[in-house]
């Protein structure tokens, strides 16, 4: 009998055991196995909510080959996947701080133009933004562009402020005691990262948004501190956030809060939501399409990009998540109302006061994780 | 042939056997261990090296680059000084946390076990699967079960409001209850096994025969009962006390911003500051940590049991 027992806790044990080695897999799942580069296959890793909805089927269709389609959640877990290597994508989207560390190291593949006939379809304009990251444009071309502001639910922010007025400067409301102090009732829902709070923070308190000075963070950390008690949550689903009600403030993506707002409307849930244009500039951010260098298919990627570059496939992201992307040609395609949004695409001299993309380097970025830290936590 | 295999196994059958742990041993903690040592006292990289190199040959010369500032780093704060770091804070924090989900574990899982050891044997087989059922379903999807209950337009709290019982919701989700709930509810059958394992054991003659020298059943429960399975408590208990204590998913899907435990401190100084050698530096500080006592207390035991049978 004992035998028996003995035998029923070991395999029980055993199930232990592969249940706990399974963790890291459900996190962050592998792609799939290694292949050669004549097979049709391309793996993609995208961030969450963005990309329309049914691209990946209709490319499948027309190309024949087969996507495999994962997505992360911030920048610093796709660097470290690239940095380790043998990643296995072939499609990555960094967010255009990080795009000069990962270039200078040789992380990223250049690009084949001769293979993306599309590229002409590209703003010329907007690609110069990207020139300060990605020296010559040889590496890396927008997925969307968008700009980090302050989101709000109209009514409740309203009924929180009662008989205080909106702030001129609409970061006041994420930044300013005298305002957060009343919106905290409502909820502040602030990104979850160092490299997006801190440039923000930097950007209020008069620095420049991307400092290396230590000095500069932990200033900003000075006054991070002081609201600290206010914020809800540290959010990476800001959209589910913002559009069930969780927060009625946040420090966020136009591009997402737009769409917790179209989300919102579709579930009749009655939270109307807007994206603010602080006066002293949103800070503009590129998520672009890169190729890994040690990429297993990156001709099947020259093909994914070139065909992301048609004007009805970039339109069709921008008229579904209302992300602008870089892709001039598909202005023609793209719904009325989306053209017209402000928050989507903004007029000449709003985006002339917004902060454009710069690296970060390692230092800084030390920093201000160590700034970050402390102010999350509450000290 | 044979008799050869025979002879030959007869003289290396001994360690052999003994062979395979410790080669299992030697590869995946002693080499993974020394390897973060390496890290752990080099310099930050340059551009998006994680670490610098810890030997460089330079016409000629070799010099090795040690730095064990990392370590200092972890204790002492220049401007606030020894201990006030936040990599000590978190420490203590992850301790706390595993120190009462492993209360709350024995606390739940004792009864628990204690009545799988005592019902019938045809019957056991069946509730270990109940114990063990939860782990065919994903970690993940069980965990985040959890946030459905505990949110604030959660189940609990709709039912709570439906009946009445409070007007507001109240907040679970995102603090020190949800954690717990979550921790304890996931390690329980940890604690669980070991207990039961030792339970099954027990000779019930004993117990009679306490009964029959006149103790209550609550005396014979806390003299013999629970003093007999002392293994299993210290084994369940470090079955969930070291876990728990590296514990990274559930306080990032369950806990707030202010429960932040160690296992997500050096997930930050690996991928927001890309400072390996900190983040090695703090492993090597947590696996000492857990590993010294852990001798400690098997030296103990093990001196225990000598004295006691040559005493």
């Amino acid at each position: 009998m004992n035998k028996r027992l003995l035998w029923v806790v070991m395999a029980s044990l055993a199930v232990v055991a592969c249940g706990k080695k399974e963790e890291p897999a459900a996190v962050a799942p592998v792609p799939a196995a290694v292949v050669n580069a004549e097979e049709k296959v391309l793996n993609v890793y995208n961030w969450p909510d963005y990309i329309a909805q049914d691209m990946i089927a209709n490319f499948e269709k027309e190309t024949g080959i087969k996507v495999n389609y994962q997505t992360f959640e911030n920048n610093e877990a796709l660097q470290a996947k690239l940095v380790a290597g043998n990643s296995g994508y072939d499609i990555v989207v960094p967010g255009s701080t990080f795009v000069k560390a990962q270039v200078e190291a040789g992380l990223l593949k250049k690009l084949d133009k001769s293979q993306i006939p599309n590229y002409k379809n590209l703003d010329p304009d907007l690609m110069s933004k990207l020139v300060g990251v990605d020296p010559n444009n040889e590496h890396v071309l927008p997925w969307a562009w968008s700009f980090t502001t302050v989101g709000i639910n109209k009514a409740k922010v309203a009924k929180a402020l009662g008989s205080t007025p909106m702030p001129e400067n609409a970061w006041d409301l994420v930044f300013n005691p005298t305002y957060t102090s009343k919106l905290k009732s409502c909820g502040i829902a602030y990104l979850d990262s160092p490299t997006e709070v801190l440039p923000p923070a930097l950007h209020y308190i008069g620095k420049n948004a991307y400092s290396d000075d230590a000095a500069d963070h932990k200033a900003a950390g000075e006054m991070l501190a002081k609201v600290r008690k206010d914020i809800r949550l540290f959010s990476s689903t800001m959209i589910d956030d913002l559009a069930g009600g969780k927060a009625c403030v946040a420090l966020g993506w136009a591009g997402d809060i737009n769409i917790a707002m179209t989300r919102s409307k579709e579930n009749n849930s009655g939270h109307e939501l807007e994206a603010l244009l602080p006066k002293t500039g949103g800070l503009i951010f590129f998520d672009t399409l890169a190729v890994p260098a040690d990429a297993k298919h990156p001709n099947n990627a020259m093909i994914f990009i070139n065909y992301f570059l048609k004007p009805e496939v970039s339109a069709a992201l921008t008229n579904e998540l209302s992300y602008p992307t870089a892709n001039k040609a598909s202005l023609a395609n793209v719904n009325a109302d989306m053209a017209q949004n402000k928050t989507v695409f903004p007029d000449q001299a709003t985006l002339a006061a917004m902060v454009p993309p710069a690296a970060l380097g390692n230092a800084a970025r030390e920093s201000m994780t160590a700034v970050y830290t402390s102010f999350k936590k509450g000290k | 042939m044979k008799p050869f295999l025979n002879q030959w196994l007869q003289q290396r059958g001994r360690s052999l056997v003994l062979g395979i742990p410790w080669f299992w041993l030697l590869l995946f903690f002693a080499v993974p261990f020394l390897i973060l040592l390496r890290i752990s006292v080099t310099d930050m990289g340059e551009g998006l090296d994680p670490f610098a190199p810890l030997v460089q040959t330079n016409d000629g010369e070799v010099t090795l680059h040690l730095k064990f500032s990392n370590y200092v780093s972890l204790l002492l704060d220049a401007d606030a000084g020894w201990g006030q770091t936040l990599y000590v804070e978190s420490y203590v924090l992850s301790v706390k946390y595993a120190f009462w989900t492993t209360v709350l574990c024995l606390f739940f899982g004792y009864p628990f076990a204690y009545f799988l050891a005592r019902s019938a044997p045809h019957l056991r087989p069946l509730l270990l699967l109940l114990v063990m059922l939860p782990f065919w379903t994903s970690f993940l999807l069980r965990v985040y079960a959890w946030k459905g209950l505990l949110a604030d337009q959660g189940v609990i709290n709709n039912i709570l409001m439906s009946l009445g019982l409070t007007q507001e919701p109240i907040q679970m989700l995102y603090t020190d209850v949800s954690m717990l709930v979550g921790m304890t509810y996931v390690y329980l059958p940890f604690m669980v096994l070991p207990l039961y394992a030792n339970l099954v054991k027990m000779d019930n003659r004993l117990l009679e025969a306490s009964q029959d020298l006149g103790a209550t059943p609550w005396q014979t429960f806390w003299l013999i009962t629970v003093p007999l399975s002392r293994s299993g408590i210290v084994a369940g208990s470090i079955l969930v006390f070291i876990p728990c204590l590296g514990e990274f998913v559930i306080p990032s899907l369950l806990g707030g911003a202010e429960n932040l435990m160690i296992g997500r401190v050096v997930w930050d100084e690996m991928f927001s500051s890309n400072n390996w050698p900190r983040a090695s530096a703090l492993s090597v500080f947590m696996i000492v940590g857990v590993v010294l006592p852990l001798a400690w207390y098997n030296q103990y035991v093990a001196r225990k049991v000598e004295q006691e049978r040559l005493g």
